[in-house]
């Protein structure tokens, strides 16, 4: 199960509205070895594209410099579809089952694409999914969203790139 | 004095749980060999059966990406910085 503050789960949300039609895509880090998403970290989608996303190189290494000096890890890997169901892709999961890939990253998939028809959810209301992804397999896993979790900062304040 | 490399989360199985581990050699693919005889299993998950680079691992050597430095054949020296990451990327 995958639980998130209101705050953090809103501005994953803002942000793959923001970015549509292209794919959003960031990182949710944490105290390393814990399961609390509590630092929201949007990334640039290197590929500024609707169909991929991509952290850029450097950007990659100073995200994980700095989690690694503040002994964090990505708790949450997310990024957004924009035209299809918020469900991993065959890269997806591709890149989640690479060798250097944590199977203990939440995978949050947040699709934008007009789904109202197809889910009955109403209005703009995005569809936010999390899953597991070990060595090719995907498993779907419960998201609890808390009011709070007394987190340090207020995760709507972050600027994006 | 030898290289520093920093080993990502899922990797640290391999390196008794070191966040960084020491090692030499004047090339990429000479330091894998190297970290391989200390953290046995290493070289596995970041070379393919190819010889390449896997291509969903990236490596730095201080701040370069490999990638454009000439891969496994990069030159590394003693007191090199190398960081080794996962690739973070994807697509609908």
């Amino acid at each position: 199960m995958l639980r998130i503050d209101r705050a953090t789960y809103d501005a994953i949300v803002a942000h793959a509205r923001k970015d549509h039609p292209d794919e959003a895509c960031g990182v949710v880090a944490g105290p390393e070895g814990t399961e609390r998403p509590e630092r929201f970290l949007p990334m640039l989608n290197a590929a500024r594209s609707p169909t991929f996303y991509e952290f850029d190189s450097a950007d990659l290494l100073r995200l994980y410099r700095e989690m690694d000096d503040r002994d964090e890890w990505p708790v949450v890997v997310y990024h957004s579809h924009t035209a299809t169901e918020a469900y991993p892709s065959r890269t997806d999961i591709g890149y989640a089952s690479g060798p250097a890939a944590d199977p203990r990253t939440h995978y949050v998939l947040v699709s934008t694409r007009h789904h109202a028809e197809q889910t009955g959810l109403a209005g703009d209301d995005v569809e936010f999914r999390s899953y597991r992804i070990v060595d090719g397999e995907v498993s779907e896993e419960e998201v609890e969203v808390v009011e709070s979790y007394l987190f340090g900062h207020s995760p709507t304040t972050v600027v994006y790139d | 004095m030898a290289i520093q490399v920093r080993i990502p989360t899922i990797l640290r199985t391999h390196t008794g749980g070191n966040k960084t581990v020491e090692g030499s050699g004047a090339t990429l693919a000479a330091l894998i060999d190297d970290l391989d005889a200390q953290h046995s299993g290493l070289k596995n998950r970041l070379v393919t059966e190819e010889g390449k680079l896997h291509r969903f691992v990236n490596v730095y050597v201080n701040d370069e990406d490999v990638r454009f430095t000439g891969a496994l054949d990069t030159q590394v020296k003693d007191g090199d910085s190398v960081t080794i990451l996962p690739a973070v990327a994807g697509g609908c």
